[in-house]
């Protein structure tokens, strides 16, 4: 059946040649917007078209409805694609865009709308029968009332902006004077980054594992799982290793789990690409974080241990194809894969480094793929994220997926900018890593034993 | 009395000034607040003192390394 006839690609750098890479091996036309920090960048070159939006900063580009509204409707567009970051969890931006006659290429509106505030997505998720862990909801302005808040669920919390994502925000709280300072800074952050105020409480599990369901669902009431990825290596509550499928996890322990989140979000009618997201605690037990309505980051090692071309489905899926047609038969494991984020950070203290690329040779090998939009030569700009290339490793077993993995990033020729390959090497490296012990703490813990000297 | 001229440690720019010339600093007080690659980084003074001089204004610009701020101890 005919997919869509022009899609714009409302994003930028890896995630925007991903999804052309999709569209034009559907045969679909394409239309790529770009900021005046990206312009001759190397993605627009896959798009049949190619517009200027705004300048470099993202609200006058990447966040500029207008601009991408009008773009679209010059080109006679008939679907938009957002990517993952800027725009992609705007359900006022989704419904314009259906409201301008284009297809968004994510779930209706009003899911964007039921799962990006996150405590009614836990109220949703416990109502519907998936196990939510303790916190509150969105906190009152009155201290004593936060106060009690915090002792209903229990030392340490975890404050977290109600409208948030990404990790930005996140403050832990373990005792009630840190508690009153946590809430106001983290409500700061979160007017700035998702402007709502508005935050909430959820007990912080020592050591946890972050594990997520790919879930894919047609626009005819159907849901399926992909199996699931762990996320659990992360800097700053922001992943930098994923993997798939969660390692020393039985199949019996999470099979289950899969089909069940996928029977109910099948019954409420979720109708295209998303992602729930759970904390597996020490003692084995998930608990519903969110979820992403959106396609995700680290899609890559699902499509490399499935082989199922993620992008294309969720194209395929909002353009009406039945789950019939985009999965004919269940999703298989094969072998393992990892993802490792190469960011333009200091190694060290994590810090943003932007830079130009003087030298830029991703890894070419056997089972390795590399996702990135930057080219030899590119800047890295302060405007955007800090992620410069997604290395992608899959082996016939887990031990060979970090093996191709550490190699790759050790060849991996990058200067210019400082880089966090050692960081990713040294935890890959880590005997926890390699045991497959691998908990939100473990990056800081191998960092911090590489560089024991601490930086004043 | 040093003087201490405090360096952004990033590239980016100065999203808040939160400390005002001729203000007191305890240590570890947050003199403003760069913002790059949708962070915020915060430039703290480390030991204390008294804000002599802002050399930046918020919205502008800041490279690694910049003084961006200097403080009387």
């Amino acid at each position: 059946m005919a997919v869509f006839s022009k899609v714009v690609v409302a994003n930028r750098g890896a995630v925007a040649a991903r999804v052309l890479r999709a569209l034009n091996a559907l045969g679909v036309h394409s239309l790529a917007v770009y900021s005046d920090a990206d312009r001759g960048a190397p993605w627009l070159g896959m798009a049949s078209e190619t517009a200027h939006i705004g300048g470099s900063p993202a609200r006058e580009s990447y966040l500029n409805q207008e601009a991408i509204l009008e773009a679209a409707r010059h080109a006679h567009a008939d679907a938009l694609h957002p990517g993952y970051g800027f725009l992609s969890e705007n359900a006022g931006f989704a419904a314009r865009v259906e409201e301008c006659g284009l297809r968004f290429i994510g779930p209706s509106p009003r899911w964007i709308d039921a799962m990006g505030h996150k405590t009614r997505a836990r109220v949703l998720a416990g109502e519907h029968g998936l196990p939510v862990g303790h916190g509150s909801g969105v906190l009152p302005a009155e201290p004593d009332a936060i106060l009690r808040a915090a002792e209903a669920i229990g030392y340490p919390v975890l404050v977290k902006p109600a409208a948030g994502g990404g990790g930005i925000g996140m403050l832990p709280a373990r005792t009630p004077e840190q508690l009153l300072a946590a809430v106001e800074r983290a409500a700061s952050m979160a007017e700035r980054g998702f402007a709502s105020r508005e935050v909430y409480l959820e007990r912080l599990v020592d050591r946890p594992r972050h594990v997520e369901i790919q879930l894919l669902g047609d626009r005819h009431g159907r849901v399926a799982h992909v199996f699931e990825r762990d996320c659990s290596v992360q800097r700053r509550h922001q992943k930098i290793l994923e993997e798939a499928a969660a390692p020393n996890l039985a199949r019996e322990a999470i099979d289950p789990l899969l089909e069940r989140v996928a029977a109910t979000f099948g019954r409420l009618g979720y109708d295209n690409l998303g992602t729930v997201e759970m904390l597996l605690a020490p003692d084995g037990e998930f608990r519903f974080l969110e979820m992403n309505t959106r396609l995700q980051v680290e899609h890559g090692v699902t499509e490399e241990v499935t082989g199922i071309d993620l992008v294309a489905a969720q194209v395929r899926s909002a353009a009406g194809a039945p789950l019939t047609e985009v999965l004919p038969d269940a999703p298989r494991l094969r072998g393992h894969a990892i993802q490792a984020r190469v960011y333009a950070e200091d190694p060290k203290r994590f810090l943003p480094s932007p830079g130009r690329l003087v030298e830029f040779e991703p890894p070419v090998a056997r089972g390795i793929r590399v996702d990135t939009g930057y080219a030899a030569g590119r800047e890295v700009t302060p405007h955007y994220d800090p992620l410069v290339a997604k290395v992608i490793a899959h082996g016939a077993s887990r031990a060979e997926a970090i093996d191709r993995l550490v190699d790759a990033l050790a060849s991996f020729r990058i200067s210019g900018i400082k880089h966090n390959i050692p960081a990713l090497v040294a935890i890959l490296d880590s005997g926890e890593f390699r045991a497959g012990d691998v908990h939100t703490g473990l990056a800081a813990e191998v960092v911090a034993r590489a560089a024991p000297q601490p930086v004043t | 009395m040093a003087t201490i001229e405090v360096q952004s440690v990033v590239t980016g720019s100065v999203w808040k000034i939160e400390a005002a010339v001729g203000q007191r600093l305890e240590p570890g007080d947050v003199i403003m607040i760069l913002e790059s690659m949708k962070m915020e980084i915060p430039v703290i003074a480390e030991d204390g003192g008294t804000l002599r001089e802002l050399r930046v204004a918020e919205g502008v610009p800041v490279t690694e390394g910049q003084v961006v701020a200097v403080v009387e101890e």
